[in-house]
């Protein structure tokens, strides 16, 4: 049985995810993964104030696509993240997901990476978009995220172009078969 | 959990056939004998030996003593291009092979490259057919070997074999044909179609696992990999697995008797499952070739959901399926074969394989055809790439 590769845990995430779906006018959205490795994860933001005036995740959702480990570790990540402030959100890490999953297959384990990236990129977004500060941590990481962007979509120019155009406006009676 | 259990990976390995136990169980127990010992009880074993030799020759036309057995199909394919490349004069050096072949094929022909020899893999058109003109041309005086499988594993793919074998022929260079999907489904005939060497494995045709063969034709020179006691006509040492080679032959005898009603059967079965699940499900489409392909072999692509995640909730659903997806295997790489007939990322990903065989009803086939496509909308609802496309 697959529950063999998988946690109970991973399992429950996989088959109802939490918080999927997008946010209408989110405030901030990160986009990692690519196609073309096989996991794709958005995750949007709507940020608010908690009774301390301190900027929290009022509301927050994902879109993924990509495999067992990939969908479970963006549902447990808006989990995590929901209602935190903003440093505390900055602050979960690839073990803390690893560990609410009851661990990943080793080889899986590059879903937690990649989920902590979507967080911190729909972050990075929101404090951008309004020219707020941005933490050296959180720059750090969104020029290694968008640095290992560039190398695969230059190595796979052809694809990543075929991946725009469908994600963006593919005329609605060219549907396919 | 699910109450259905329906298996649709044939093509990984298949459950033994009952009559194939029964047949191999006096071989654990009272005749247990070495093929090499003089006693009664050893000659028993030999006997029952050459007798699978000969059912299985029979299959494909052969004469017994061109059936050397081995512990698998990957051993027997090793045994083919690492024994052939051994064998040949020391100024040949060229071995072609296609780009789609079975790891077991792709890493022995690296091997070789590494030793020095010089391989040339064939490329595959959209349908994963090589081409005969281009095999031609590739061929040189310096060619040793060429070996183009028979079927492919992933796509079900049938290669033009008696055309290749005639080109061989023609060119006088050595062809083999790795058959271990085709072995026992569709008809082989080594004579018509010129084959030189042949991998046939018993647990892709209903038989145990462990065993496997190649067949050589007569003549053709061949290093051993497996020196000792001399077995198998001095090719392959090693006491000999009486019982796995009877449950062999008993499969091949299966199969043969029932390949023309189990073809027409499950090439139904295989198209109405591509049919409904094409028309159903949007932004799908059916890898590798419609009209050249195994009957029981079906592999559709369904762009923009991960395989992963579709084997595995299938399987909590009750049916077992693979995928050529990165994600499945352990090598986070995609399948050489699906890049190889040309698919885009998106749809490499969402690939499927199904693979039926002799237990897969039509009642089987329908539940499919009714929760698969569930599984790829539910997964297409969570994917940031459903609403543009689909």
């Amino acid at each position: 049985m697959s529950t063999r590769i998988y946690t109970k845990e991973v399992m429950e995430h996989f088959r109802n995810p939490h918080n999927f779906g997008k946010i209408k006018n989110p405030d901030g959205i990160g986009r990692v993964g690519n196609i073309i490795c096989g996991d794709v994860m958005y995750i949007y933001i709507k940020v608010g104030r908690n009774n301390k005036k301190r900027e929290i995740i009022k509301d927050i959702k994902f879109e993924t696509f990509g495999c067992v480990a990939a969908l479970a570790t963006s549902s447990v990540i808006t989990d995590l993240a929901q209602g935190k402030t903003l440093d505390q959100a900055m602050m979960i890490g690839k073990s803390r997901i690893t560990k609410s999953l009851g661990g990943l297959p080793p080889i899986k384990l590059h879903c937690s990476v990649l989920a902590v990236d979507a967080l911190s990129e729909a972050i990075y977004d929101y404090l951008s978009k309004n020219k707020k500060q941005i933490p050296g941590d959180l720059k750090l990481k969104h020029d290694r995220i968008q640095k290992e962007l560039n190398i695969i979509e230059k190595r796979y120019q052809e694809y990543t172009n075929l991946e725009k155009e469908i994600l963006n406006n593919v005329p609605k009676n060219k549907k396919k078969k | 959990m699910a109450k259905q259990k329906i298996y649709l990976d044939y093509a990984a390995t298949t459950p033994v056939d009952p009559r194939v136990v029964k047949a191999m169980t006096p071989f654990f127990t009272e005749n247990f004998g070495n093929t090499m010992s003089l006693h009664s009880l050893g000659q028993k074993a030999k006997q029952a030996l050459e007798k699978s030799r000969e059912v299985i020759a029979d299959l494909i036309s052969a004469h017994s003593s061109e059936i050397i057995f081995t512990g698998s199909a990957t051993e027997a394919n090793n045994f083919a291009l690492k024994g052939m490349a051994f064998a040949a004069p020391s100024k040949k050096k060229h071995i072609i092979i296609s780009s789609i072949e079975h790891p077991c094929i792709m890493e022995s022909a690296k091997w070789l490259e590494k030793q020095g020899f010089k391989i040339d893999r064939l490329k595959v058109d959209r349908e994963g057919l090589i081409s005969p003109a281009r095999l031609r041309k590739l061929i040189t005086k310096d060619t040793i070997l060429v070996s183009v499988m028979h079927a492919n594993n992933e796509i079900g793919t049938i290669e033009p074999i008696k055309e290749i074998g005639q080109i061989c022929r023609r060119k006088g260079v050595f062809f083999h044909t790795d058959a271990t999907q085709s072995f026992g489904k569709i008809p082989i005939n080594v004579k018509e179609m010129n084959i030189d060497l042949l991998t046939a494995s018993a647990h892709k045709m209903y038989g145990p696992k462990g065993v496997g063969c190649l067949y050589v034709k007569r003549g053709v020179p061949l290093t051993p990999l497996l020196h000792g006691g001399g077995h198998e006509l001095g090719f392959r040492s090693s006491t000999v697995n009486v019982a796995g080679i009877v449950g062999f032959a008993k499969a091949t005898e299966l199969c043969r008797k029932e390949m023309k009603k189990e073809q027409k059967r499950l090439t139904r079965l295989r198209d109405k499952l591509t049919k409904e699940l094409v028309d159903r499900v949007e932004a799908t489409q059916l890898n590798g070739s419609a009209k050249k392909r195994l009957p029981n072999n079906v592999n559709l692509a369904f762009s923009f959901v991960e395989g992963e995640s579709m084997v595995i909730e299938l399987d909590l659903l009750g049916v077992a399926t693979s995928t050529g997806s990165a994600c499945s295997s352990d090598k986070l790489l995609p399948s050489h074969v699906l890049l190889a007939i040309g698919l885009k990322p998106h749809q490499i990903h969402g690939s499927l394989r199904l693979t039926l065989g002799r237990w897969t009803t039509e009642k089987d086939i329908d539940y499919v055809i009714k929760v698969l496509p569930q599984v790829v909308r539910r997964l297409r609802k969570i994917s940031p790439y459903k609403k543009s496309e689909i």
